[in-house]
C-alpha cells in the first residue's frame, strides 16, 4: 500500500445488500421503491429514537444475511458505525446479533470506510463472511449535533437533512458473477477551514476532491474507466463545488458524477441541499448503485463516501471542520481483467 | 489548494443570503405575532379587570400557552423557517426553545431529561434578559440620584 491505495488481489465480492429507511423516506425518497424494508414508524414502533436506529441496522443486516440465506453465525466479523454518541445503536445491533464486532467510525464515510476494512480481512484470508455497514436516523442525530427537534430555527439553502436509513453488504471471497472489490483508497483528512456545521457540502467537497484524484493518479485510473463516480452526502451546494475542482485540477468532464445525497430526496426544495448523514451514502450505494451492477447496467463505479468530523463540542469552541473521504472501487468485469 | 482561495471559490458558488428576503419575512412574522398578542392584550383589558400594564402578564401567558399548542403540534418550526428572527424574538420563539427541549428530552426521563435540559436553550435568554435587566435599572436608579430624571 502507498498513499492510501490499496489493491485487492483476491476482489472480495459483494454477495448481498440490504437497507432499510424511515416513513419520511417511503414518502419523499426517490430511491425508496428499491429499499428493501421501510417503516411506517419512525421509531419503528419502539419508544425511542435512539431504538429505532437500532431496528433500523439490525433489520439491515438481517436482511443482507437473509438474501444470501447465511444466519449470524456464519459471520465472522460485523464492521458497523453510526454518528450517535459512542455508536450505541451499532452496539446494541452487534449484542443483539452475536458477531464479533468492531465499531468503526468515519463519521458519514463509514459505509465505505467498512467496506475496505471487510475486504481487506477477506482479501488476507482472515475472514470468510464478513458484514459491512452504516446508518443513520434523523431524530436521534439532529438531537445531538443540532437543536431540539420542534426547535424554531431557520435553515439555509446549504444546510442538509440527515435520513433515517441504514445499509449493509455481505462480503465475501470472489464470485465472479458478482459485483467485486478491486481496489480502493483511504483518504487523507482535509481541513479547508470551513466552520459553518449547516453547510457540511462547502467543508467536504475539498475532501472527495482530494482522495478522487489520489485514486485516480494512484492507481493509474481515468474518470472514463468509470459508470459513475458517486459521492456519498455532498448535498447540491457540495456537489457544485467538487465539479469546479474538478474542472479546475484539469479532468475533462464531470458527466458520469453523481452524489448520493443531493439525489436522495429527489431535489425537493424543503430538503435544501438534499440529503446526509451515514444511512445516506449506505443507502443509496448498497441499493441502486449495487442493483445497477447486478443488472450490468454499471460495470465498473467508483464510491466516494465523504464524512465531516466535527462533534458539537469542536464547533462551539470555534474549531474547523475537518473532513474525511475513502473511495472503493467495484467491479463486474471479473478476475482476470486485473 | 490553499484555504484562502478555496474561501473565496466557496463563496462565490454557494447559495447568496437572500437578505432582504429574510427581513422582510421576519417583519411580517414578528410583526403578525405582536398584533395577535395585542388584541389577547384589549381582550383582558375589554373583559376582565385589567389595566394597561397589568394586562401584559396573562397576555405571555396565553402567547406562550398558544406557542407551546404550535411547537406540540409540530407547526412551530415551520413558522420560524418562513419567519426567521420574527418567529424567534418574541415570546412565543422563547416557549418555544422551553417546549422543544423539554419534549426532546423526556426519553431520559422526567428529572434528568426534562428537567435538567428544558432550559438548555432558553437558559440564556433568562441569564441575560435578568443581567441586562439590573444593569437597565441600576442605570436609571443612579440617574433618578443625581437628579437627570425622575422615576
Amino acid at each position: 500500500m502507498k498513499n492510501g491505495n490499496i489493491i485487492f488481489k483476491t476482489m472480495p465480492s459483494i454477495h448481498s445488500t440490504g437497507v432499510t429507511a424511515g416513513p419520511l423516506e417511503k414518502k419523499k425518497s426517490v430511491f425508496a421503491q428499491q429499499f428493501d424494508k421501510l417503516y411506517e414508524d419512525e421509531r419503528c414502533d419502539l419508544p425511542t429514537n435512539e431504538d429505532g436506529h437500532r431496528q433500523l441496522m439490525y433489520d439491515a443486516v438481517m436482511i443482507a444475511l437473509s438474501k444470501a440465506k447465511k444466519s449470524p453465525e456464519k459471520i465472522d466479523i460485523l464492521l458497523t458505525g453510526d454518528l450517535v454518541n459512542q455508536m450505541t445503536p451499532s452496539n446494541f445491533t452487534a449484542q443483539a446479533l452475536g458477531i464479533p464486532y468492531i465499531g468503526l467510525f468515519s463519521a458519514c464515510a463509514t459505509s465505505v470506510s467498512s467496506m475496505i476494512t471487510a475486504a481487506l480481512f477477506t482479501d488476507a484470508q482472515y475472514a470468510n463472511w464478513i458484514v459491512a455497514g452504516s446508518s443513520s436516523h434523523h431524530n436521534a442525530i439532529e438531537r445531538q449535533f443540532r437543536y431540539p427537534l420542534e426547535y424554531g430555527s431557520q435553515k439555509g439553502a446549504t444546510a442538509q437533512w440527515t435520513v433515517t436509513a441504514a445499509g449493509a453488504v455481505l462480503i465475501g471471497q470472489n464470485k465472479p458473477e458478482l459485483p467485486s472489490i478491486q481496489c480502493a483508497t483511504i483518504g487523507k483528512v482535509v481541513d479547508m477551514g470551513m466552520t459553518d456545521p449547516l453547510n457540511m457540502g462547502s467543508a467536504m467537497a475539498p475532501a472527495a476532491m482530494s482522495t478522487l484524484t489520489n485514486h485516480l493518479t494512484g492507481h493509474g485510473k481515468t474518470i472514463d474507466d468509470y459508470d459513475t463516480i458517486i459521492t456519498g452526502d455532498l448535498g447540491s451546494n457540495g456537489f457544485k463545488i467538487l465539479k469546479a475542482l474538478a474542472n479546475e485540477s484539469g479532468l475533462p468532464h464531470t458527466k458520469n458524477f453523481r452524489d448520493a445525497g443531493e439525489e436522495f430526496y429527489g431535489k425537493d426544495p424543503t430538503f435544501k441541499a438534499g440529503a446526509s448523514g451515514s444511512g445516506c451514502s449506505a443507502a443509496v450505494f448498497f441499493s441502486d448503485v449495487y442493483q445497477k451492477l447486478c443488472k450490468g447496467e454499471y460495470r465498473r463505479v467508483l464510491l466516494i463516501a465523504t464524512g465531516a468530523l466535527l462533534s458539537p463540542l469542536s464547533y462551539q469552541q470555534g474549531d474547523t471542520i475537518p473532513c474525511i473521504a475513502h473511495a472503493i472501487e467495484i467491479t463486474r468485469d471479473g478476475v482476470d481483467t486485473i | 489548494m490553499e484555504q484562502e482561495k478555496y474561501a473565496h471559490l466557496e463563496k462565490e458558488l454557494s447559495p447568496k443570503t437572500p437578505i432582504l428576503k429574510n427581513v422582510i419575512r421576519a417583519f411580517l412574522t414578528g410583526g403578525l405575532i405582536c398584533l395577535i398578542g395585542q388584541f389577547i392584550a384589549l381582550f383582558y383589558i375589554t373583559y376582565f379587570n385589567f389595566t394597561e400594564r397589568t394586562a401584559s402578564n396573562p397576555t405571555v401567558a396565553t402567547m406562550i400557552f398558544i406557542s407551546m399548542l404550535l411547537t406540540g403540534f409540530g407547526l412551530y418550526k415551520k413558522i420560524s423557517q418562513f419567519g426567521g428572527a420574527g418567529a424567534a424574538v418574541p415570546i412565543t420563539g422563547f416557549g418555544n426553545a422551553v417546549v422543544s427541549a423539554a419534549i426532546e428530552h423526556k426519553s431520559e426521563g422526567y428529572v434528568l431529561g426534562v428537567g435538567g435540559n428544558m432550559f438548555k436553550l432558553a437558559g440564556s435568554v433568562i441569564l441575560f434578559g435578568v443581567f441586562s435587566a439590573f444593569v437597565v435599572a441600576l442605570i436609571k436608579t443612579l440617574l433618578v440620584k443625581f437628579g437627570v430624571v425622575s422615576w
